[in-house]
């Protein structure tokens, strides 16, 4: 076995029991950090492919961001185990359906490789040549022939915030807030006054 | 890739242990000197803020003081590292690694001097992103780890502010990548290229700005330093923490402070190139680029940190979460939109 072959499969062996401690682990708060740690890992197989930007970007965009507001709200939470264990035999068949649905997804694409595609081949030789800027091809690809569909991503994405931010907002009678603008604007000779007073003497 | 005085060195061995050995012996000198810099900011600190506060600061261990670092780690050395029994002992143990092998790990890309960085790989930009934004679980545990209150506000403090200002740092730097057209460090330093008009903090002003101040937040110092607010929540996330355990998380946030000097440096004041570049009548010296161009930029915005600590109250939680989400983000957009207009337009001295 080659070097990189090694890694793999210790890195991959990783990455599963991380991933089987996801679901297992007693703790919310342990099992989110199991997802961290199978992030990382995978960021390191699709290292350990070439796939520099891929690896970086899902270090930063789910260990970075998405999993430390995971964690944020996981931690308030008062979760209880055991009543979340309840029911699993009444959830067990919709979850290997679910299970199934994902592996014939893999499949298919494994399967769509083997077909051998022009396109796929070619992404795969480029990767050879000396000074191949993984970066810039998939940027290149996504601001040109795939700039509708990605466009179209970009738009839902940002229906989904504005839609999180109309569906959390509350508005109470009666809240007391502050005018930012109002409190910067204010002046010291708004607040205080002084007054000049003759001493009184005592004779 | 291995230098050649290396490689000679090392001939005996096969290559990929030559490799490991290399790279081994230049991480291991570059810790050292980032944790020396780091032990020296500190005792600078106390000089820095004692003259401004018309004191003397510490200047009794060794000349000037010079040996007060070492002193204080001497002493956080012999001191008892106390896990509270309630803990969460393996995270408690854990939390402040986390929170400095992303800052130290990041400085394998900053490219020191001209044509040296430990890695110069392509996605720098990103993976200093990455791991910055990494540093924040090291915080996020230990408040949650120590199963104690203000700990566990100064933490939550700590995920909100950082993923706010994340953001905002984000914004700054793909204004910096749309100038150089490139993710590379060392590509993103040559674009700038020109004396000190051509630096992209004249053109970027405001995300120079932005950058700088998030990376303030970032690094929870004043005034943005909520996250271990003394007079509110004690110490914030370490306030469990005593000994090495402490001076652990403690060279974390120094590591950091350098680090997003040395990034400012770079993304806005061109690391290592000479301010003084092109211009007539400058002897060729103080052109030429040098790494004590890039140390003297480091030193002025680190300078920069004290002055800021010395200068301005603490803000509140509610100002910084305005400051961060309300006023910083869309400051970015706006320049990111304008700085497309100029590079379409091509006004300034953009790379085509």
């Amino acid at each position: 076995m080659s070097i990189p072959e090694i890694l793999f499969y210790a890195f991959a062996a990783v990455l599963v029991v991380a991933a089987i401690g996801v679901i297992t682990a007693r703790n919310p708060v342990h099992a989110a950090l199991f997802l961290v740690f199978a992030f990382f890992n995978s960021a390191v197989l699709w290292l350990l492919m070439e796939a520099e930007f891929l690896a970086i970007v899902l270090a930063l965009v789910y260990v970075g961001a998405v999993m430390v507001l995971f964690l944020f709200v996981v931690m308030m939470l008062d979760i209880n185990v055991a009543q979340m264990r309840q029911g699993f035999t009444r959830y067990a068949p919709l979850g290997i359906v679910i299970a199934l649905i994902v592996v014939a997804e893999i499949a298919s694409v494994v399967w769509v490789r083997s077909l051998g595609d022009e396109e796929l081949s070619a992404a795969a030789a480029s990767a050879d040549v000396v000074g191949y800027n993984n970066t810039r091809a998939l940027g290149e690809l996504l601001y040109s022939k795939y700039l509708y569909p990605f466009e179209v991503a970009a738009v839902i994405l940002l229906l989904a915030i504005v839609a999180a931010i109309v569906l959390t907002m509350r508005r109470r009678a009666g809240m007391k807030q502050q005018d930012v603008a109002r409190q910067v604007a204010v002046r010291a000779r708004d607040r205080v006054r002084i007054v000049k007073m003759e001493a009184e003497k005592e004779t | 890739m291995i230098p050649e005085f290396a490689s000679n060195l090392l001939a005996f061995l096969p290559e990929w242990v030559q490799f490991v050995v290399w790279y081994g012996v230049v991480a291991v000198i570059l810790f050292i000197s980032v944790i020396l810099t780091m032990a020296f900011l500190t005792l600078a600190e106390r000089r820095v803020i004692g003259s401004i506060q018309a004191r003397i600061g510490p200047n009794r261990v060794g000349p000037f003081g010079l040996l007060q670092p070492f002193a204080d780690v001497l002493k956080l050395m012999v001191k008892e590292i106390v896990i509270p029994s309630n803990s969460n002992r393996f995270l408690f143990v854990v939390a402040p690694l986390l929170s400095v092998i992303p800052a130290l790990a990041a400085w394998a890309v900053i490219p020191l001097w001209p044509g040296f960085a430990v890695a110069d790989i392509n996605a720098g930009v990103l993976y200093l992103l990455a791991l910055s934004s990494a540093g924040v679980y090291g915080i996020i545990l230990a408040g949650w780890a120590a199963n104690s209150k203000y700990a566990f506000l100064g933490a939550m403090r700590a995920a909100a502010q950082m993923v706010a200002y994340e953001i905002a740092m984000g914004f700054a730097v793909v204004g910096v990548i749309m100038a150089a057209q490139s993710l590379n460090l060392t590509d993103i330093i040559e674009a700038q290229r020109g004396g000190v008009l051509s630096f992209y903090w004249f053109w970027l002003l405001p995300l120079a700005v932005v950058f700088f101040v998030s990376g303030l937040a970032e690094t929870n110092r004043a005034p943005f330093d909520v996250v271990e607010g003394e007079s509110e929540i004690v110490a914030g996330f370490h306030v469990e923490y005593s000994g090495m355990a402490f001076a652990v998380f403690f060279v974390a946030e120094y590591v950091n402070m350098i680090l997003v000097s040395a990034m400012t440096a770079v993304f806005f004041f061109g690391g290592w190139l000479s301010p003084l570049e092109g211009y007539p009548g400058v002897p060729a010296w103080l052109q030429a680029p040098h790494f004590l161009w890039f140390f003297l930029k480091i030193s002025f915005f680190l300078f920069c940190f004290l002055w800021f600590r010395a200068t301005f109250p603490r803000y509140r939680y509610d100002q910084i979460m305005r400051l961060g989400w309300k006023i910083f983000i869309p400051v970015t957009l706006v320049w990111i939109f304008v700085e497309g207009l100029m590079l379409v337009y091509e006004i300034g001295p953009w790379r085509s």
